[in-house]
């Protein structure tokens, strides 16, 4: 369970991945400085007397509004150009924003309070954490909710156009810039939910997302990467697998536990090239 | 002076310079520059398989640090004299980049990408935990090449050379590969996958060639790197190096051969100036400098040396038409 | 004065120059069609119009200018624009692409898609498909029916018959002339197959390497044998 609890922080960050991917046809290598900045911001309202509910919900709103400047201000500039260029901005972004929660709040770790309590219920015999429902519980609503916005709303059909059409979504009146915009700022908000989740267990540092983001990259390619149910999936399967490997398979202990994901993906990259639920066009070399 | 001329006037000037750097500075620059030669080398190998093949690896640490440790423990536990450990390691990193191409090179660019990432990452794990033979997080010490006497040079300026003299094989290896039928297969594949197989271009082992050649590159770097610091240690290759491989190509510009040489001095000496500047803010602004960069000058820095070598051609053409109204050939043909 | 009312359009991709200076207007109700062979720079007239290639010159739609307006803004304006190769989205479904359609508008459309869907039967029967999993005809339809969920002023058609059967490209400009005269629409088309547009439209230019050649009446057009034979190849 405790593993599904992770998996679903990895599918937070990794569903935050394919949202940009979608729109913006790039893979946010800040995602994850993106997250750990925004749950500083948390921690910091929070030290200021903002009781943390409140805390939270603001910066989500604020992570919201960030990832919309980012794009219109930095990334607009980039798009259709090199991709390569893009993904250097994105390692440059991560550079920066680690650097600057360094130098804002310092680099030693600090605890943040977790959003559930500690107890745990008994459920058929296991013990679960409250916390370890709850994020589950938590992934489980946001996943519902963006299912409704892309599915059930004009908005939502006209980002999924946008990203698959620009030229023709633009000819029917879409402003495709600020499906882009709106596009990063989802994402933004769902890095931003992952960070506050995950940072009682982690303890907040500048490195909190460095290990989560390989994780939801993992969990991304593992899914397919234009695939918001496979990064999901993928997700969980990540964060049980990593689990398992490292409490019952002896030979490979901590250090190794990152490989057992990998390992993963890189079979089911060998076999499914566009990952488990992926479009085939994606991958195929 | 005709173009060809003039490259090769420049190039002898570099060259000259190069040359001339041990005698220039003192030993912890001296030490960085060395350094910026180790990465130039992983970056010209990193280009080929990027800038000329449009394939993108984002693992390249990890062949560095292959050939670091290779070379480490070829001459520490096996005493193999220094120079052959160069290209013992730029062997063991040609096999270790073809085995592990095989397989990857079926995925294309994104997939690809994830697949070298992790590779990058699980090599140092890999190295800690095998450390009955790598002494794991303790770190292997090296003898470094000692300077003969009759030289009369310090060691530091030794080491430099030497390194100089390999890197400088490597850029006339890199330059031939280019140039020759391995080259215009490479980019053939680049610019057009489905031309190029009709023209008879085998796809796979092109690019499983070319991933092997990149990464014996960054293996041959590996061995350079054990020579210039002596030490090996798994935190040392890091993501961050990885990455900064990846930067420093597109920082000195995608499929040139002379952007390996900026975008190695780009990486080795942004960062120490940023801590100069700020230590708190190291982060700031080399992220910063990164981007800024790409703004500025997307092609890399050799772009923009290419774009102001065309107007200097365009002006001089004009010029020549304007003077030589007899003489319909411009000199040095147009650009 | 004019609903679109076009003077001196010039446009160029990159140093090429396609359009050297072009004159015409389309008054609202009027149905206009720009002819010529392949590569004359048809196609680039209606991208100029809708801001997606450089233009410059006079153009003005309903008095505002579009030159130098962004794509979305245009369509905004009440200008329906069906692309060149269809634009569907393949991945959407047909009752998304049609919804997609009336994007702009702010009332219900359930009514827009009955209609939609009485002008185009087939297009009902397959609404929850995917838009690539139908024919080249059907995609066609779901263009041009897309671009009429935006009940558009000014209808533009780049090359409507081209990729299809020429009996479903029959019964499509059957069923386009039907809605223009049941809704007075104004239609500016670019078509290869000056047959089929000289039956529908008021009236024709023909387009040779980026000028007018001829311009007339539809009626007059067609029936002068050696007009047809020489610049119209038929």
């Amino acid at each position: 369970m405790d593993g599904i609890a992770t998996g679903s922080i990895y599918a937070a960050v990794a569903l935050a991945l394919v949202l940009i991917f979608r729109s913006t046809g790039i893979v946010n290598f800040a995602q994850g400085e993106m997250a750990m900045f925004s749950t500083f911001v948390a921690w910091a309202l929070y030290e200021a007397g903002v009781p943390l509910g409140l805390a939270v919900l603001s910066t989500l709103v604020l992570s919201f509004v960030a990832g919309m400047a980012i794009e219109r201000a930095l990334i607009r500039h980039f798009e259709g150009g090199e991709p390569l260029t893009l993904v250097i901005v994105t390692l440059g972004m991560f550079i920066l924003l680690n650097g600057l929660a360094g130098w804002i709040w310092g680099f030693e770790n600090r605890g943040f309070p977790s959003l559930f309590s500690d107890d745990a219920v008994t459920v058929g015999g296991v013990r679960l954490s409250v916390e370890s429902l709850g994020i589950v519980a938590v992934l489980l609503a946001v996943v519902g909710l963006l299912f409704l916005l892309f599915q059930r709303t004009k908005i939502g059909l006209a980002m999924r156009a946008a990203a698959l059409n620009p030229e023709s979504s633009a000819l029917l009146g879409v402003r495709v810039g600020t499906m882009l915009m709106l596009g990063w700022g989802l994402a933004a908000a769902l890095g931003a939910l992952a960070g506050v989740l995950v940072a009682p267990r982690l303890f907040l540092d500048v490195n909190l997302m460095g290990s989560v983001l390989i994780y939801a990259f993992a969990a991304a390619a593992l899914g397919g990467f234009d695939s918001a149910l496979g990064a999901v999936v993928g997700g969980w399967v990540i964060g049980v697998s990593e689990n398992l490997a490292g409490t019952y398979v002896d030979f490979i202990g901590a250090d190794l536990k990152i490989l057992v994901p990998l390992g993963i993906i890189f079979v089911v990259l060998l076999v499914r090239p566009a990952g488990l639920f992926g479009t085939r066009e994606v991958a195929r070399a | 002076m005709t173009r060809p001329r003039v490259r090769i006037a420049v190039i002898c000037a570099l060259a000259a310079l190069a040359v001339a750097i041990p005698f220039m500075f003192g030993p912890y620059r001296v030490g960085q520059f060395t350094l910026v030669l180790v990465y130039a080398v992983v970056a010209l190998g990193l280009n080929l398989l990027v800038g000329y093949n449009g394939q993108i690896s984002l693992g390249h640490g990890a062949f560095f640090a292959l050939g670091a440790y290779s070379a480490a423990l070829l001459i520490e536990k096996a005493d193999v004299p220094h120079l052959l450990a160069v290209p013992a390691a730029g062997a063991v990193c040609f096999a270790a980049g073809y085995l592990f191409g095989i397989p990857a090179l079926r995925l294309r660019g994104l997939y690809l990408a994830l697949v070298t990432l992790g590779l990058a990452i699980a090599f140092p794990q890999l190295i800690k935990r095998f450390d009955g033979l790598t002494e794991g997080t303790q770190g292997l010490t090296v003898i470094q090449p000692v300077a003969p006497s009759w030289l009369g040079l310090a060691d530091d300026q030794f080491l430099y050379l030497l390194v100089l003299a390999f890197a400088a094989l490597m850029f006339l290896g890199a330059w031939n590969l280019v140039r020759g039928q391995l080259g215009r297969a490479v980019t053939a594949v680049r610019d057009a996958e489905i031309p190029a197989a009709t023209l008879g271009v085998d796809l796979g082992a092109t690019k499983t060639r070319v991933f092997a050649v990149s990464a014996a590159y960054a293996g041959v770097a590996g061995a350079l790197y054990v020579f210039a610091i002596g030490f090996v240690a798994p935190e040392a290759f890091t993501l961050t190096l990885s990455f900064g491989f990846l930067a420093a190509i597109v920082v000195g510009g995608l499929a040139t051969i002379s952007g390996a040489i900026f975008g190695a001095l780009f990486i080795e000496f942004v960062p120490v100036y940023a801590s100069d500047v700020n230590d708190a803010l190291t982060g700031v602004i080399y992220g910063g400098v990164l981007i800024a960069f790409m703004w500025f000058l997307p092609e890399g820095a050799a772009g923009l040396f290419q774009r102001v070598r065309g107007l200097m051609d365009r002006h001089r053409d004009r010029r020549a038409w304007a003077s030589e109204e007899k003489d319909l050939t411009p000199e040095g043909g147009a650009a | 004065m004019s609903l679109l009312e076009v003077e001196g359009l010039r446009a160029a991709y990159g140093p090429v120059r396609v359009l050297e200076g072009l004159d015409f207007s389309v008054d609202e109700g009027q149905k206009v069609a720009v002819l010529g062979p392949n590569g004359a720079g048809k196609t680039t007239i209606l991208r100029a119009l809708c801001g997606m290639v450089d233009a410059r010159g006079r153009a003005e739609f309903d008095g505002v200018s579009l030159v130098g307006k962004r794509t979305a803004e245009i369509a905004r304006r009440g200008v329906g624009h069906v692309p060149e190769g269809r634009g569907t989205f393949g991945s959407l479904s047909v009752e998304e692409n049609l919804r997609l359609g009336a994007y702009v508008r702010r009332e219900d459309v359930r009514e827009d898609l009955e209609r939609a869907y009485g002008w185009f039967p087939r297009l009902g029967e397959r609404r929850r498909q995917a838009a690539g999993s139908l024919s080249g005809g059907e995609q066609q339809m779901l263009a041009v029916g897309r671009a009429l969920m935006l009940r558009p002023r000014l209808l533009m058609l780049d090359e409507p018959s081209l990729g299809i059967a020429p009996i479903v490209a029959k019964e499509l400009y059957r069923v386009l002339g039907e809605i223009c005269d049941e809704h007075g629409m104004t239609v500016l088309l670019v078509e290869q197959n000056a047959g089929l547009a000289l039956d529908f439209v008021d009236h024709a230019h023909v387009l040779e390497s980026g000028r007018f050649a001829l311009s007339g009446e539809a009626d007059r057009i067609k029936g002068d044998d050696e007009v047809r034979r020489s610049y119209l190849g038929y």
